[in-house]
């Protein structure tokens, strides 16, 4: 088990399973191009699929939830969509760092963060507000199947139950 | 306005040559798509394989099934596809 302190972050009204996944659109980052994309057509496309919502690219939880998302073969099972305030250029680099086959969208503003109910007011940061670390199993339809949202920091998503909520949906 | 499909600009970010294009679809009112590529020339991988060159401006126009690069050549295209008496 892990011997350090973690921190809990503030109570959050976030988007839960049995939702409806709230739709947005921003550039979607891929290896060779970014474009507007309606969170909505990519569901009707691609579903079902993962939106993940992390911190900005570059910080250390960001890095071990693509990578540990990655060696659990979770994005080999589906779709896995990142969400973070960082630009297309970052999100280029973590794309090409990472290894990984997904796509990131750049929401720089933080209006994906509160229509999920994910914000995180960096603490420290004047002006930086960023994404909390979260998980969300969208299905056809674009009900939300399984949610999980942090209520700490560094914490990380349950990632058997991951696997067990993606199963249900694949 | 969700950005169509039919037009689909592959531009650079600040590019003059691409503003250049966005101007004149603009004046047209033309509904377009954009996709922003890399800054560095040696990974525009997508715009090889679409015009069999790197560079930017690209335009894709689905509804005539036209692929060309060179912000001359687009213009040209644009205003005699779709400008006044244009063939669309």
């Amino acid at each position: 088990m892990v011997d350090f302190e973690v921190t809990d972050l503030p109570e959050t009204a976030h988007v839960t399973a049995g939702d409806e996944a709230p739709d947005f659109t921003r550039p979607l980052v891929g290896g060779e191009f970014w474009e507007d994309r309606s969170f909505a057509a990519l569901v009707d496309e691609e579903a079902p699929l993962l939106l993940l919502t992390h911190p900005m690219d570059g910080a250390f939880p960001t890095t071990y939830v693509w990578n540990a998302l990655a060696d659990h073969g979770i994005v080999d099972r589906l779709p896995v969509v990142g969400c973070s305030v960082s630009t297309p250029y970052e999100h280029r680099n973590l794309l090409a760092d990472r290894g990984v086959d997904a796509r990131l969208y750049s929401d720089p503003a933080g209006g994906v963060a509160e229509a999920y109910g994910v914000t995180h007011d960096l603490d420290g940061m004047a002006g930086v507000s960023e994404h909390r670390l979260a998980t969300f199993v969208v299905d056809e339809d674009r009900v939300v199947r399984h949610a999980w949202v942090a209520s700490q920091q560094p914490a990380f998503p349950d990632y058997e139950a991951l696997t067990a909520a993606v199963d249900e949906v694949v | 306005m969700m950005p169509s499909d039919q037009l689909l600009l592959y531009r650079l970010q600040a590019c003059p040559y691409c503003e250049r294009v966005v101007r004149v679809l603009d004046d047209l009112g033309l509904d377009y798509r954009s996709r922003f590529v890399e800054p560095m020339h040696s990974e525009r991988t997508v715009v090889r394989r679409l015009t069999g060159k790197r560079t930017v401006p690209a335009l894709v126009d689905e509804s005539t099934g036209v692929t060309m690069s060179e912000s001359a050549n687009i213009v040209d295209y644009l205003r005699a596809t779709y400008g006044e008496g244009g063939e669309a």
